[in-house]
């Protein structure tokens, strides 16, 4: 009888680690969906992410006939003691075209303090084509206090645009930025003056 | 599948001598039990308890929405000891109650009557087994869950934020769980997810490793009882689901707590990741809540039909698609949160297909009743209700399915109506299907047919009166999760908080009942139910002795009959 036992708690004991492993694999999984979701949103677009491009990159992109409108929204989170405003409402522009566009951030406060600004388009299905060339966004913020800087963003969206059947009917681009003071206290890299 | 003859081979008084009678004392076995059948039991009080304070919450939030304006929640707020001077954290009690009122019906009402409570009971029985593999660990998945329910019920008296208690919804969505619930409410509420899920997760190790290695000779995976197939499924959901939500949650607490910024756009997070890896675990979720019920049901149409299960390699089959597409149609509760039109689409349509395994299950219970000796039994009248107030959740449930409609209908009470006949209505059915169909089996004592029946009737008139108001409330627009609404809204809701009144009396018809078959019912035989019920537990005394299969029954082939 206890060799039967034995023979049972030992397959019992190999199900139950499969099992566990199974588990501990999904465990897994959902801590590694952080940095998974972040390439996901990267690669494709998706919730409107834009894209990064080279100055390769923008070299070779054709300018095409169409028109396109980029509306521009700048905020700040509650709590952030900063002025934060677009310095053109709208650009004109054409697919492909490059274009400049400047933002103006001033610290209201009287301590310094590190910004991160996040970002997105609407239509969400533009994220894919909207390609940042230099973008105050691609590093954290310093601002001393009172200080107030002028920023650029080099931006086109690509002609593959037009093949889309979901965004090729889209004449307008807004682009949002929301200012937050990074959580970390702003380690890292950090770029005080604005380059251009 | 199998048909065993009902013979006393595995009978108590059969069992060798020094087995017989050999309980532990009080404590011991009922504190430190290993006996799968005393673990289900209290696995049973457990969620009957979690029930009435789950039960009673909604009983607030009903009479709170009985007419427009706040009427009750003040006195509430005064009485479980917050401050009632100020009204936002009256309505902060608002978040706390539907928050506890989800949580303790999901994971310590639901799960635990039909995975700890039926699932242990019966899941040896029927597979001929003496226990469940691990029965220590057994154990240890009953008290995580215990304590998980007291973590979460400690919350309710823990500064969350705008008042006490932690009122993040069942969801627990960031950015509300994090900067939006200062204090350690949430984590005292975050903990006892922790715990529940972990014992879950024990439970469901035991479930598959008992299942595979421990059926009795000759019964095959094809040969098991629909209800041990339906067990089957729902433990491997429970294992492959729930440790994503611990991830998620984990992380909720160190966004919290450490600093992180998984969640937080300032730190390079983002919150809709939180909502899909939510979603990820809920939707298998809602699966392991409503299978067990479908095995249950599966079980008793059988038994009252007198004869076998029609299709049962499709109805098995059917809850393991239903279980594997279970885990890919998440972002359907996501559809407002910026899905592209093809997302929504694949998400419309990998919904809609569970349709099709779940409607191979209605109509093969519905052509098993078809030209079957029916015996309108109390669990069969259960069961029957159980099939209508399922269908109508499902198919509210498609029509829901589609991104577009659901862009007009999300976090509407049409919503809430839906999802409470899928579950409060559905699974709660099978639940009380399953207590008329097994109670003489588990505690030796005959209920009274009568108040069993009563009590469905009551029970059934009470919760159609409840939702089904709530879905045209929801298609005029009328949101969920608030305390005050419009006065156009009123005439519904008034009837639906009459319901509530309906739904509760049917309850004290059960607990009667209880009570009457305890004390005074008829003592059960070994197979009450008469020739339709064929399973193993029906081959033993009721209540089956402690320690019952010291010899192993031998499960014949139904063909060479």
């Amino acid at each position: 009888m206890a060799l039967v036992l034995d023979a049972g708690n030992r397959r019992n004991r190999k199900v139950a680690a499969m099992a566990t492993f199974g588990a501990l694999a999904m465990l897994g999984l959902g801590f590694a969906s952080v940095p998974l979701y972040r390439m996901f949103c990267q690669a494709t677009g998706f919730g409107g992410t834009t894209m990064r491009a080279t100055e390769a990159q923008a070299a070779a992109i054709k300018q095409s006939a169409r028109p396109i409108t980029i509306r521009f929204d700048g905020n700040v989170t509650k709590g952030l003691p900063w002025e934060f405003r677009p310095e053109q409402v709208t650009q004109d522009g054409h697919i492909g075209e490059r274009k400049m566009a400047f933002f103006i951030a001033k610290n209201t406060s009287n301590r310094p303090i590190v910004g991160r600004a996040i970002f997105n388009v609407t239509p969400e299905q533009t994220g894919a084509y909207f390609h940042k060339i230099q973008c105050f966004c691609f590093n954290e913020q310093r601002l001393e206090p009172g200080e107030q800087v002028r920023m650029p963003v080099i931006y086109y969206v690509d002609p593959e645009i037009l093949n889309d059947p979901n965004a090729k009917d889209v004449t307008e681009i807004t682009l949002s930025y929301t200012f937050m003071e990074a959580a970390d206290g702003g380690t890292g890299s950090t770029t005080s003056a604005p380059k251009n | 599948m199998a048909s065993i003859p009902a013979h006393e081979g595995f009978d108590a008084h059969h069992d060798h001598a020094h087995e017989h009678d050999h309980k532990p004392a009080f404590f011991q076995r009922w504190f430190m039990s290993t006996n799968h059948k005393d673990i289900g039991t209290l696995y049973l009080i457990f969620a009957i308890i979690a029930g009435i304070i789950g039960g009673g919450v909604s009983g607030i939030m009903r009479a709170e929405l009985a007419h427009p304006g706040i009427q009750y929640l003040g006195w509430w707020t005064h009485f479980l000891g917050g401050n009632d001077q100020d009204f936002n954290a009256t309505l902060h009690l608002w978040n706390v109650l539907i928050t506890a009122h989800g949580l303790i019906m999901v994971f310590f009402m639901v799960m635990p009557a039909l995975i700890g409570g039926f699932g242990n009971w019966f899941v040896p029985l029927m597979i001929g087994a003496p226990d469940m593999a691990f029965p220590r660990m057994n154990n240890i998945s009953f008290w995580l869950t215990v304590s998980g329910f007291c973590s979460l019920m400690i919350s309710a008296f823990m500064p969350g934020g705008t008042g006490m208690g932690a009122g993040t919804g069942w969801t627990v969505y960031a950015p509300l769980s994090t900067s939006g619930s200062v204090g350690p409410a949430v984590d005292f509420a975050i903990f006892s997810l922790h715990l529940a899920g972990a014992g879950s997760i024990l439970g469901a190790i035991n479930f598959i490793t008992t299942i595979f290695n421990m059926r009795a000779p000759g019964m095959t995976l094809h040969k098991m009882p629909l209800f041990v197939w339906s067990m089957l499924v729902t433990a491997f959901l429970l294992l492959l689901s729930l440790p994503v939500l611990a991830a998620a949650i984990t992380m909720l607490l160190t966004d919290r707590n450490f600093g992180t910024t998984f969640f937080n756009p300032a730190g390079g997070g983002d919150p809709v990741l939180y909502q899909h890896l939510f979603w990820f675990f809920g939707h298998p979720e809602v699966y392991i809540m409503i299978l067990p019920g479908f095995g249950i049901i599966s079980q008793i149409i059988s038994t009252f039909s007198k004869k076998p299960v029609f299709g049962y390699l499709g109805m098995a089959y059917a809850m393991v698609a239903i279980g594997a597409v279970g885990f890919i149609v998440w972002a359907h509760h996501m559809y407002t949160t910026g899905l592209d039109v093809n997302t929504k689409m694949y998400f419309t349509a990998a919904t809609m297909v569970i349709a099709v395994p779940t409607g191979i299950k209605i109509f093969s219970w519905i052509a098993t009743m078809w030209g079957g000796s029916l015996e309108f039994k109390s669990p069969l009248v259960w069961a029957i209700g159980f099939i209508f107030l399922f269908t109508v959740g499902g198919v509210t449930g498609v029509v829901l399915a589609n991104g577009g409609i659901d862009d007009n209908l999300q976090d509407t009470y049409y919503v809430v109506a839906h999802f409470h006949y899928v579950l409060s209505l559905g699974a709660v059915t099978s639940l009380f299907a399953g207590f008329y169909y097994w109670f003489p089996k588990m505690s030796g004592r005959m209920h009274s047919e009568l108040l069993s029946h009563l009590h469905f009737w009551v029970f059934f008139i009470g919760v159609n009166l409840i939702f089904f108001p709530m879905h045209f409330l929801g298609v005029q627009g009328m949101p969920r999760r608030y305390p005050d609404y419009a006065p156009a809204f009123e005439y519904w809701n008034t009837i639906a908080s009459y319901g509530y009144t309906v739904m509760a009396a049917s309850m004290v018809i059960f607990f009667i009942n209880i009570a009457y078959s305890l004390v005074a019912g008829k003592k059960a035989a070994g197979n009450y139910w008469g020739e339709g019920a064929t399973t193993l537990e029906w081959t033993l005394s009721s209540p089956p002795p402690f320690h019952q299969f010291e010899t192993l029954p031998v499960i014949e082939d139904a063909h060479a009959h």
